[in-house]
């Protein structure tokens, strides 16, 4: 049986046999092949962040410049100060945070219903539910359009920030789900027999229970809503009101203008990037878990 | 489990007409049913309201002209004619699309594959190594575009400085029409080959149980043979499922190609995504945005079945069905 420390790779004085010798071999080429990628896949970062901190000569140096000689942070303060990036760091905090309370809350009930009840029709919903995860968004984009214009929305936060508190979506409802099933049936009915309502049992039995989920929930719904383009930018028309994504498609728009801006066009992108990388890295664990329970067979 | 729609299973005596309507066997039991489309009811709302609502509103939207400045008029399939027989951006628009989807669905599926092995190797580091491959899909679509514009560019960018020495210094990217998407698929594939895709294959691998592969060893398979016959066939439920959302969300690129090169040049990223958006926002032709919208849900329904009903010959999922 080839198990990890055996004769087949090791000789009984501890030295590698022929076929270990080739499976270090095999390693070596292992690591230098996948280094290689992480430099492919981590470089183009470096170069933005690098980037950011270059003077315009720099920029457009040949040779290209690498490292800036004096890195120059004030590149960030004026990307700040020639466009509203508070205000839409500001907006898009808001439109994240509300919306991911909302997808979590709501779909929290949703979840407990389809994962606990029994009701006519609730296969067939769940199963629509699955389905529009299917649907490109396009379709409903221009209905959307319409209602938010007779609601009087378009151009506020209303239709990034509302819509959440209605079951979030499709993939957060069977994300808290299939979690909920995971949980044993037992807690519910000790619950129930001890007088509490269905509520209770949620909101102090199973919620408790699901901090995991709620957390990787929390998190990819933050990290969504602050990538997210297609909508803010049908929604959103003036600039007091854009969330960082667009404002960086207008300050590209803008650009060349008056002078050349890449290094703060840079800026901007790099700083656009930190809160989801701070956010992967902080709660690495949940974010790796969430992704992968979605995609695993119920 | 207890059906309640099942006629032919036998009635349990004086079944109340509650639980009939809303599901279970006795008061109880509707009671119980009745706080299950309680909790759900935001969901419900949702689902009508900002999903399935809009979804039949936009079919008749798209039998009208509509600029939402004035009431709807109707025209029936005026709309689809002008699509498929009149308007120049449109077949041209799918046929980009297509291009770029199926040739980054493939490679895109393959590269995660790959990455996912090479984090199922056991190497030292393989924490620091995933997260190297995942972070570009962390980064937000619009700073890539920027990123990969200044990347890019033909004379500036850092891309043609190093391949300048081998003579391919003028290359033109993201600036000429044949070279376009090309250049977009590689962005593409440079920024979402170690995402959430990669995660997923990397736990189907971390599934196929171990017996087999060293059953496999055993019976003096090599490494490919194990791969092509063993890991390969037990995670073909994780490899559909990345190719059915894959498809879907490559069929709706849309950011990249709107931010860096704005469709061009002369329309040589103006995917069908893009169309839409410029006839509906640009131009508020919202009736014919709709109708190129219905007709996109359409082909990517069909893609879906079509991929659903091929599932049966290869998709093979443990415990049978």
């Amino acid at each position: 049986m080839a198990t990890t420390a055996d004769p087949t790779f090791t000789t009984a004085l501890g030295r590698p046999t022929r076929l270990g010798v080739w499976r270090l071999r095999r390693l070596n080429i292992l690591y230098v092949v996948t280094v290689a990628l992480a430099v492919v896949f981590v470089f183009p970062m470096f170069w933005a962040v690098m980037s950011a901190l270059k003077t315009p000569s720099e920029m457009y140096a040949f040779p290209p410049v690498v490292i800036p000689s004096s890195p120059r942070p004030y590149n960030f303060v004026e990307a700040f100060t020639d466009f509203p990036f508070a205000r839409w760091y500001q907006n898009t905090l808001e439109v994240a945070i509300l919306a991911t309370l909302g997808t979590v809350l709501s779909s929290c009930l949703v979840a407990y219903g389809f994962a606990r009840f029994n009701f006519r029709f609730k296969n067939l919903l769940f199963m629509l539910t699955l389905a529009t995860m299917m649907l490109p968004s396009q379709v409903s984009l221009i209905p959307r359009y319409v209602l938010f214009h007779d609601l009087g929305w378009i151009d506020t936060l209303n239709p990034l920030i509302i819509p959440p508190w209605f079951g979030g979506s499709a993939f957060a409802i069977f994300l808290m789900r299939q979690f909920i099933l995971t949980l044993p049936r037992e807690l519910d009915e000790a619950a129930l027999i001890d007088g509490a309502s269905y509520p209770r049992i949620l909101w102090d039995v199973l919620v408790p229970l699901c901090k995991p989920a709620l957390a990787t929930l929390a998190i990819l719904t933050l990290i969504a809503n602050w990538d997210s383009f297609l909508d803010p930018v049908v929604f959103l028309q003036s600039p007091a009101h854009f969330t960082v994504a667009i404002g960086i498609w207008y300050f590209k728009q803008q650009e060349f203008q008056v002078t050349p801006t890449d290094q703060l066009l840079m800026a901007s992108a790099v700083t656009s990037m930190i809160p989801p990388i701070l956010l992967f890295f902080a709660f690495q664990r949940y974010f790796v878990q969430g992704i992968v329970l979605t995609g695993l067979k119920e | 489990m207890e059906r309640s729609t099942l006629s032919s299973a036998p009635k349990p005596p004086g079944r109340p007409l509650l639980a009939i309507l809303v599901g279970g066997q006795s008061n109880q039991g509707a009671r119980k049913a009745l706080w299950g489309y309680l909790f759900i009811a935001p969901w419900l709302i949702g689902l009508l309201v900002f999903v399935a609502g809009p979804i039949l509103a936009s079919l008749y939207l798209s039998l009208t002209t509509y600029d939402i400045l004035s009431a709807p008029r109707w025209v029936g399939l005026d709309n689809y004619r002008r699509a498929f027989f009149e308007d120049p951006l449109f077949w041209p628009s799918l046929g980009r699309t297509f291009y770029y989807a199926f040739v980054v669905v493939p490679l895109g599926l393959a590269g995660s594959l790959l990455l996912a092995q090479l984090l199922n190797q056991g190497l030292r580091a393989t924490n620091l190594f995933r997260t190297a491959f995942f972070l570009p899909s962390l980064t937000p679509g619009v700073a890539l575009s920027v990123l990969w514009l200044w990347l890019l560019n033909p004379k500036l960018g850092l891309a043609n400085q190093i391949l300048r020495p081998f003579g391919l210094g003028d290359f033109p990217w993201l600036t000429d029409s044949n070279t376009v998407i090309p250049s977009l698929i590689l962005i593409t594939l440079l920024t979402t080959t170690g995402g959430g895709s990669m995660l997923i294959f990397l736990a189907g691998l971390q599934g196929v149980p171990k017996e087999l592969e060293e059953a496999a060893t055993v019976d003096g398979a090599g490494r490919w043979m194990k791969f092509r016959h063993v890991t390969l066939p037990m995670i073909t439920p994780t490899l559909f499922f990345n190719l059915v959302l894959g498809i879907i969300g490559a069929l709706q690129a849309f950011t990249v190609a709107f931010v860096a090169t704005n469709g061009g040049p002369d329309y040589g990223s103006w995917f069908i995504a893009l169309h839409i958006y410029q006839q509906a926002f640009a131009y508020l032709r919202l009736g014919y945005g709709a109708t190129l919208a219905w007709i996109f849900l359409v082909i990517v329904l069909l893609l879906t079945l079509v991929n659903f009903a091929f599932s049966r010959r290869w998709v093979f999922y443990r415990g049978g069905s």
